[in-house]
Formats: structure tokens, C-alpha cells, sequence
């Protein structure tokens, strides 16, 4: 049934992604000033890190400037929750999108009809990428919702031509019946997710080698090569990394291209450093540090210098590809705590912030996170303390559901909650080792 | 007329229930009768001994999470319908039991049961109103003691 995907040329809407290298960084210095000039006169918080290291956005005058900029942080978009770095008044944003910051509340993301705009196009292009095109039908199991993967999919697949099947996540049977039903040729989903549904077409003796599903587009989690075997090997469908953050724009920051050797990042709209974790300070192409990227022409919500913590290298070889637009290794680790679950960024300290908010005091406690048949799981162990114990099951089982009820409504996903006897969480140092991530690949 | 009870929190996994058992063994202290409850996740140990205080600092020195609870021992007719008609009395007294649990002693013709309720000191007045028996802790162990 598969048919040998055919060898789109030269895709129209890719032609950003092949700019010469020249033009290209002249249209990136163009839109940097351009952005924070506009961060600057908009968004207080903006002019006050700059006042603070006494720039101004005339001082930025060549692309290495950008590290005259002050970096911003998760603790930006927390403090000015909700609609403080908006940089735009709220009767041009036309789209609002959140996902989990570090404590309870969300941050909130924007977008003009200009950014959407733009989002679509970078979408698109990575679609192109992968050899997705006019005439293939996409499904789009990304949930759709506040999380900017599900309608940021549906808007660049949508623009590419193809046919969208919006079935958001969850429901793997009916995932199976639509996959083999509508004839779908490109999946969109967590590629645990993918994992998942394959594994469950097999035992529904409906293998997806059998369908015509070609490529799929993998995201919003962090996966290895050896993931990557194992989906095209378990199910002829070509797997493809594809890389975003809401903060920037949602997905479509960066994509593999054919050759699936590194991400492109789309340089036109979002600009590109890797400095040290620690320090902040630059390094140069090749080495490994953390991902720090300015958003070129977003209007709504600028984001100079954003900390990604996400730990990768610019690749300085060019792509066998041709494109110009530069590459950043898979992502394949972080500088900080945060974990990704089932394509849901959660942090120990939401966990704890729940916890105490049961508790008054906060208990000994472990997160256990494992992936049992291809999907992501967290357990959260708590040891029981006096004050917590009760002779009576009833009140125990209270107790785990009022723990897991906190932590559900506070990272937005079910965890197992298991309660365990005093010190046997494992301390170093006196302190514990808060998080055990067994997923291997 | 209340007893104390002892429950030791306890993991759903092997060697958690040897272990507070072997500390009191070690302590000379006697069980005189327990029960378990578990779920797929977790057990409570429920003891019942007569020196309860010293029992719960030896747990406690061992690391395990005690709580002490108030609860009943209620003489039953140890013959058919003997513990159908308790029932019935502290139904009747508008009691709802947590949970209960038996003594493997005897007194003559009559067994013994420890039952949680919810209030112990209101339970033990409306049973005793009921003419249901509720042993006392001196005549607990003088009783389980004598054998």
C-alpha cells in the first residue's frame, strides 16, 4: 500500500528557508532593531532591563549587539502574569495561548493577526520540510486548547493545502479507526503518543505499516535517535523532530529537513545564541550550551534574549539540503528542572506548591517519572508523616486523592500518587533527590 | 472503657510487616491480637498491646509512623447469631463502624472483638445504654494476660 513519497523539488513556500546567507543576515539586523525598538517603547519591563544595562535600541547596530540585550526569563512572563509583556494594545491580539510556568499560575502568550500570520508560515515551511504537501491528509493528534501544538499545526497544514483531520489528543482506537478510514499520510502528535497508537493498531492486528501513513511530525517532548529507529522501523512512517516553545511562538521554531540531521531553525523570524548555562556568556558555534533565542517579528508579545534551557549546539556544516537557515542539534537535555510530560512542561516546584497547599507543611517527597508502553507516567511518592497518617483506609485514600486532585488542577495532568513509609526516599547530602526520570529512549 | 490502639503505616511490599513486629519482639513487648488492612499501594498495622506507649516510642525509635486511636472491646455470644445481635444493638444505636477486628481469646462462652468507631467515648455511652458489654482495659488484660 505505502507509495514512495514523491520528491517535491522545490517547494514555493520554503523559499525563506534558502535565502543567501547575506540578505538573510541583513533582514535579521532589520527586524532586530525593528523589534526592540518596539519591546522598548511597549513593555515597561523590557525598558527597565535596558535602562539597567544602559542600552538603548539605537545602540544595536550589528547582530553580535543582541548580547547587549538583557536576557529574559521564565520569572519575566510569571511576574507580569497575565498581560504584561503584551506589546500591543488587546484589541489587536487576536489569539491567546498558555502553557505551565513554574508555580501555579500559567504564562500567557500573544498573538496579532500578523503573528498568526507568521506562525502559519513557519509552520508550513516546516511541513514543506519534512515532504508534507498539497493533497496529504494530516492528522493532528496535538490536543488542541490553551496549548499552542494542536492549532499551530492545524493553521500551517491548513496553509500548506493539506487536509486537516483536528482530532486533538486521546481516543487511541478511534486515532487507529480515522488513521485507516480517511486514508491519513502524516501524523502530528507527541512521538510517545505515536509509540502508543502503534503499539495498539498492532494488537488491534491492524499494523500501521498496512496504511498509507508516511511521515510523521514529532514534537513537544524531548525524544532520541533511538526513539526515532524505533518508530520508522516499527512502522515505515518517517519520523521528524520538530522543535518550539509557546514563549516564542508555539511549534514551527525549528525542523528537521529530509536528511534528519539537526533542526532548522527559521533564522528569518527567530534569532539564534547558544551561550553558557551558567554564565550567560557566548560560545561559539559547535559547542554545547544553552538555546537563547529573540523573536524577530513578533508584534504582540517580544521576546528578547528568552532563556530556553534547553541545552544543543549550532551545527556548522552546511545541510546537504541546501537550506541556509542554520541547524541546532536535537535537543537533548535541559539546564534546569523542568520536566515534559506527555508534551506538558512540569516543574518540581509545581509539585511542591501543591503539596504544601494539602498539607500546610510539605512532606518528604519523590517524582518518579516512567514510560510504560510508549506513554509518559508520574508518580509522585510522599512519605507519611504523623501528622498525615490515619488508622483508617478511608481517610488514607482521602488523603491520596486530595494530593493527586492538587497536583492534577495545578499541572493540568493525572499522576499516581503512592504513599510511602518515612525515610525511605533516599537522601543525599541531606537533601533528596526530588526527581527519578527512568525514561531511557 | 476505651482501648488503645496502635496502627503502623505500612508499603504493599515484602518485609514492611516483619519489620515493626521484630522491634517489638526485641522490645519483650507481646502482641495480644492485630489485624491488616490493605490496599494495592499500602497496609495499616492495627495492634493491640498493654503497654501501648512504650510500644509506640520503640516504633517510632525504628522509624515507622505510629498513630493512636481509641477504640472498644465488645463481649459477643460466641455462638450462631452471637454477633448478628451486637450488630444489630449498635445499629440500632445509630453507630457506623470503621472497622473491627477479633481476639483469639475467649472469656467461658464469650469471644471478643475491638471495634472502631468514630467517636469511641460517645459509642461506648450508647452501647452500654444498649446493654451491649464494652470491657474495660483493666479487665482486658487481666483477661488476656490470665489466658
Amino acid at each position: 500500500m505505502k507509495t514512495e513519497h514523491c520528491d517535491v523539488p522545490f517547494n514555493n513556500v520554503s523559499a525563506p528557508d534558502f535565502l543567501a546567507v547575506a540578505k538573510l543576515r541583513e533582514l535579521q539586523l532589520q527586524r532586530l532593531q525593528c523589534i526592540v525598538d518596539r519591546a522598548y517603547n511597549h513593555v515597561m519591563h523590557y525598558r527597565d532591563a535596558m535602562e539597567q544595562l544602559e542600552v538603548r535600541p539605537e545602540d544595536i547596530r550589528s547582530l553580535d549587539d543582541v548580547r547587549r540585550l538583557p536576557f529574559t526569563d521564565k520569572t519575566a512572563l510569571r511576574d507580569n502574569y497575565p498581560f504584561g509583556l503584551f506589546a500591543s494594545p488587546m484589541n489587536e491580539v487576536v489569539r491567546v495561548h498558555a502553557s505551565s510556568g513554574t508555580t501555579g499560575k500559567p504564562i500567557v502568550v500573544a498573538y496579532t493577526q500578523a503573528d498568526v500570520d507568521v506562525w502559519s508560515s513557519v509552520m508550513m515551511r516546516s511541513f514543506a520540510a519534512c515532504g508534507v504537501h498539497a493533497g496529504d491528509i494530516v492528522q493532528n493528534a496535538y490536543g488542541y486548547g490553551l496549548f499552542t501544538g494542536g492549532l499551530g499545526a492545524h493553521y500551517g497544514a491548513e496553509a500548506l493545502g493539506a487536509t486537516v483531520i483536528p482530532i486533538s489528543g486521546g481516543n487511541t482506537e478511534r486515532q487507529i479507526m480515522v488513521l485507516r478510514d480517511f486514508g491519513v499520510t502524516v501524523i502530528c502528535c507527541t512521538p510517545s503518543y505515536f509509540l502508543h497508537i502503534a503499539e495498539k493498531a498492532a494488537e488491534m492486528g491492524m499494523p500501521l505499516q498496512d496504511l498509507p501513513l508516511r511521515a510523521g511530525v514529532f514534537g513537544a517532548e524531548p525524544w532520541t535517535e533511538n526513539m526515532r529507529r524505533r518508530i520508522q522501523e516499527l512502522t515505515g512512517v518517517r519520523a521528524f523532530d520538530i522543535y518550539g516553545l509557546s514563549e516564542i511562538v508555539g511549534p514551527g521554531v525549528g525542523i528537521e529537513c529530509d536528511q534528519q540531521n539537526g533542526l532548522h531553525i527559521f533564522e528569518d523570524h527567530f534569532l539564534m545564541e547558544i551561550v553558557n548555562p551558567d554564565t550567560g556568556d557566548p560560545l561559539p558555534d559547535g559547542e554545547e550550551g544553552e538555546l537563547v533565542l529573540t523573536t524577530l517579528s513578533k508584534m504582540a508579545m517580544p521576546m528578547l534574549r528568552y532563556r530556553t534551557h534547553d541545552i544543543t549546539a549550532i551545527k556548522t556544516d552546511p545541510c546537504p539540503c541546501g537550506r541556509t537557515v542554520r541547524r541546532i542539534d536535537r535537543i537533548s537535555r535541559r539546564s534546569d528542572d523542568m520536566l515534559i510530560i506527555r508534551g506538558v512542561n512540569v516543574f518540581p516546584s509545581q509539585i511542591e506548591t501543591a503539596l504544601l497547599a494539602v498539607e500546610g507543611t510539605l512532606p518528604h517527597y519523590q517524582i518518579i517519572v516512567d514510560r510504560q508502553q510508549g506513554l509518559d507516567g508520574i508518580e509522585v511518592q510522599v512519605e507519611v508523616t504523623a501528622e498525615l497518617f490515619s488508622d483508617t483506609v478511608k481517610e488514607l485514600e482521602a488523603l491520596k486523592s486530595r494530593i493527586s486532585h492538587a497536583i492534577d488542577s495545578t499541572i493540568g495532568l493525572r499522576v499516581a500518587v503512592s504513599l510511602v513509609q518515612p525515610r525511605t526516599i533516599t537522601r543525599s547530602e541531606g537533601k533528596a533527590k526530588r526527581v527519578i526520570d527512568r525514561r531511557t529512549n | 472503657m476505651k482501648i488503645h490502639q496502635l496502627s503502623v503505616f505500612l508499603e504493599n511490599k515484602p518485609g514492611c510487616l516483619s519489620a515493626p513486629c521484630r522491634a517489638l519482639a526485641e522490645a519483650g513487648i507481646n502482641i495480644h491480637t492485630l489485624s491488616l488492612a490493605d490496599t494495592k499501594q499500602f497496609g495499616i498495622l492495627r495492634l493491640i498491646v498493654r503497654d501501648w506507649q512504650q510500644a509506640k516510642t520503640v516504633l517510632e525509635s525504628h522509624g515507622n509512623v505510629v498513630n493512636v486511636a481509641e477504640v472498644l472491646a465488645i463481649e459477643v455470644e460466641d455462638k450462631p447469631g452471637g454477633m448478628a445481635s451486637v450488630l444489630e444493638g449498635i445499629e440500632r444505636a445509630g453507630l457506623n463502624i470503621e472497622y473491627m477486628y477479633a481476639f483469639t481469646i475467649r472469656r467461658g462462652d464469650r469471644a471478643i472483638l475491638v471495634f472502631r468507631f468514630e467517636d469511641a467515648e460517645k459509642a461506648a455511652q450508647a452501647l452500654s445504654k444498649a446493654g451491649i458489654n464494652v470491657i474495660d482495659s483493666v479487665a482486658l488484660y487481666d483477661l488476656v494476660e490470665k489466658g
